[in-house]
């Protein structure tokens, strides 16, 4: 009971501001708005006892990234575009795009119900204490089984990083900056 | 927890949301923003799927897609703020650079 009304109270929330974030004009409400779909994700994972992805979504997502985006907001001139056109043949490009997928998804969800055994519908899932202490257990993972990946990762970071830093940085002797 | 069906269609509807939000918007900022949130409904596939099964690996996984949805972030951002200097702008239909 206390499940379907948080799985539903936070998937509302999400698929609703992330309407809203798709569907603003200004750029900044539509940062809040993907800051609230994120939120309410970390309450999805919060409820699917993953309690340390959901620090991680809100420190790593909401503390970081959505920082990162709302600074460069700010540093880029936007309400000269606001009042400009958008496209109409992209619009309906994008409404038989998302069809397709929708109905793609539908039809396997419908084939996999006809499924013998336990189909997709079914509430059967692993006692909820397999993954008790949940940050050891991803811990050991992360570090034993998936060792070399997170090296990688580490190695990507700091390629992103220093992509990033080259990038950004205004070149010395052009007139512009 | 609910059947895993619920799930997926959460993260359906997120992902189409997102999609929509890649094809639509000329804001190049928020399309990248749009990317970030299809990742996200990604995760929440392989967080259920973890504990569906009871095995930690899909969350292993997912912690690994939020490193990379920050890392293409900043080196995203780092382009818009690059064109920007250059053209003042960042709508997506005015990138015409390599446009011949």
């Amino acid at each position: 009971m206390l499940d379907s009304i948080l799985f539903y109270f936070f998937g509302g929330v999400a698929v609703l501001s992330a309407a809203l974030m798709v569907t603003r004009r200004n750029a900044m409400h539509s940062a809040v708005f993907l800051i609230t779909t994120l939120l309410a994700t970390a309450g999805i994972f919060l409820q699917l006892r993953a309690e340390f992805l959901f620090i991680a979504q809100i420190i790593l997502y909401v503390g970081g990234i959505m920082v990162l985006f709302i600074f460069v907001i700010m540093l880029v001139r936007l309400d000269v575009p606001l009042h400009h056109i958008r496209f109409r043949l992209q619009k309906f490009v994008a409404v038989l795009v998302a069809l397709a997928l929708g109905l793609e998804v539908v039809a396997i969800l419908y084939s996999a119900r006809q499924l013998p055994g336990q189909g997709l519908f079914v509430t059967g899932s692993a006692p909820a204490d397999a993954l008790a202490p949940n940050s050891q257990k991803l811990g050991e993972s992360l570090f034993s089984s998936y060792l070399l990946p997170f090296e990688i990762a580490s190695v990507l970071l700091l390629v992103a990083m220093v992509g990033a830093v080259v990038m950004a940085k205004s070149k010395k002797g052009t007139d512009e900056s | 927890m609910m059947s895993p069906a619920h799930y997926l269609f959460l993260s359906l509807a997120l992902f189409v949301i997102g999609c929509i939000g890649v094809i639509t918007r000329r804001n190049v900022i928020v399309v990248l923003m749009s990317i970030e949130l299809i990742l996200n409904a990604v995760n929440i596939n392989l967080v259920m799927f973890s504990r569906v099964f009871g095995d930690v690996a899909g969350q292993v996984f997912a912690l690994f897609i939020i490193a990379d949805a920050a890392a293409e972030a900043a080196v995203g951002l780092g382009i818009i703020i690059a064109f920007f200097r250059n053209r003042e702008t960042v709508l997506a239909d005015e990138m015409d650079l390599l446009k011949w």
